[in-house]
């Protein structure tokens, strides 16, 4: 594609990524990354315990603090603080896959691929539905997610499928599209932008130009670091929001 | 200037383009349509939790988490668009 005199890389280059032995590639190393990283922190904080914290415990103590007050006691309340060691991980394993996002010669969201979103997603999604059927018994809690509180009788033949399609359908993909979209619609304008600056350094005249194109990627990198914790802090706290909505049926 | 736009679209074809610029159109049809309504409605969520966060500044830690919440759901449409403009082949 040739816009301006400016190449911009196909779309595949930027989607697809080569393979290289056991099907290791950089997304599969970006993940194995983020499953170290989020291992050790939590290994190292919990094997050298300290009055005052500091250090990597320090990061440990105020990320489950976090989690704890501003994830489950906004959604769940008291009850929801079993579930804590799950969000507290799930947390921290999308906030440092995508982080990567903006660290040198690594620059690329492991989220941006659709695989792991979407089994995060099922595993909430597997939670929530399990949560509900132990907490209310099945048929309880088909009935209290399918038919909304207050609803005339006549309007539940209306009501019903959509609930269901909204509830037990929807939910997997729309959490899972949601952080994998985020995460790849950045990475795009990220390599846009980089790809701008390149171009325009080796032009003539549109050099000029550059200084712009060059601030925007700057400011878009910030923003990202936003974005990456945003989109792990909005997965753990929907996936709060799923299993407490089991736990307590709307009355 | 029908008759040219006819000749241009018939050449075109003959490259084997329409297909491929048709696409590209289709794709900026599909993400422009999805971004209006919830674009729309991050503005009013928004909005409307600084209004609630001026009006009660103590209230402001759970006006922010349900606005969160909300924008995330309203955001899930326009990602559909998103996603759903990948997947339209040519």
């Amino acid at each position: 594609m040739s816009f301006l005199g400016v190449d911009v890389p196909p779309i595949t280059h930027v989607t697809v990524w080569p393979t290289g032995p056991l099907g290791l590639n950089k997304t599969v190393l970006v993940y194995f990354l983020a499953t170290i990283i989020t291992l050790a922190i939590f290994f190292i904080a919990g094997s050298k315990k300290k009055m005052v914290p500091n250090g990597v415990q320090a990061v440990a103590e105020s990320g489950i603090d976090f989690v704890r007050e501003q994830v489950i006691m906004q959604t769940m309340g008291v009850e929801g603080l079993g579930y804590l060691p799950y969000l507290t991980t799930l947390f921290f394993f999308i906030l440092f896959s995508n982080i990567f996002e903006i660290i040198p010669f690594f620059q690329f969201p492991a989220n941006a691929r659709y695989g792991v979103p979407l089994i995060l997603a099922l595993i909430t999604w597997v939670i929530f539905n399990v949560v509900g059927v132990a907490k209310q018994g099945f048929l309880h809690y088909i009935k209290n997610s399918l038919i909304p509180p207050g609803v005339p009788k006549p309007i539940l033949i209306l009501v019903i499928p959509i609930e269901f399609i909204s509830t037990f359908l929807v939910r997997p993909f729309s959490l899972s599209v949601r952080l994998f979209a985020n995460m790849l619609a950045g990475h795009l304008i990220l390599v846009t932008f980089a790809t701008l600056c390149a171009a325009l350094f080796a032009a003539s005249i549109t050099i000029i130009i550059l200084p712009f194109s060059f601030g925007l990627l700057v400011a878009m990198t910030g923003f990202e670091i936003l974005v990456s914790f945003l989109q792990a802090f909005i997965f753990t706290i929907l996936t709060a929001v799923y299993i407490g909505g089991a736990m307590h049926p709307e009355h | 200037m029908a008759l040219a736009l006819l000749h241009f679209v018939l050449a075109a074809q003959q490259a084997g383009e329409l297909q491929k610029g048709l696409t590209a159109i289709g794709r900026g049809i599909v993400y422009g349509g999805a971004a209006i309504g919830p674009g729309i409605g991050i503005g009013l969520i928004v909005g409307n939790a600084i209004t609630a966060m001026a009006r009660q500044p103590e209230s402001a830690g759970t006006v922010r988490t349900t606005m969160f919440l909300g924008i995330a759901f309203t955001e899930a449409l326009a990602l559909f668009g998103f996603v759903l403009a990948f997947i339209i082949s040519g």
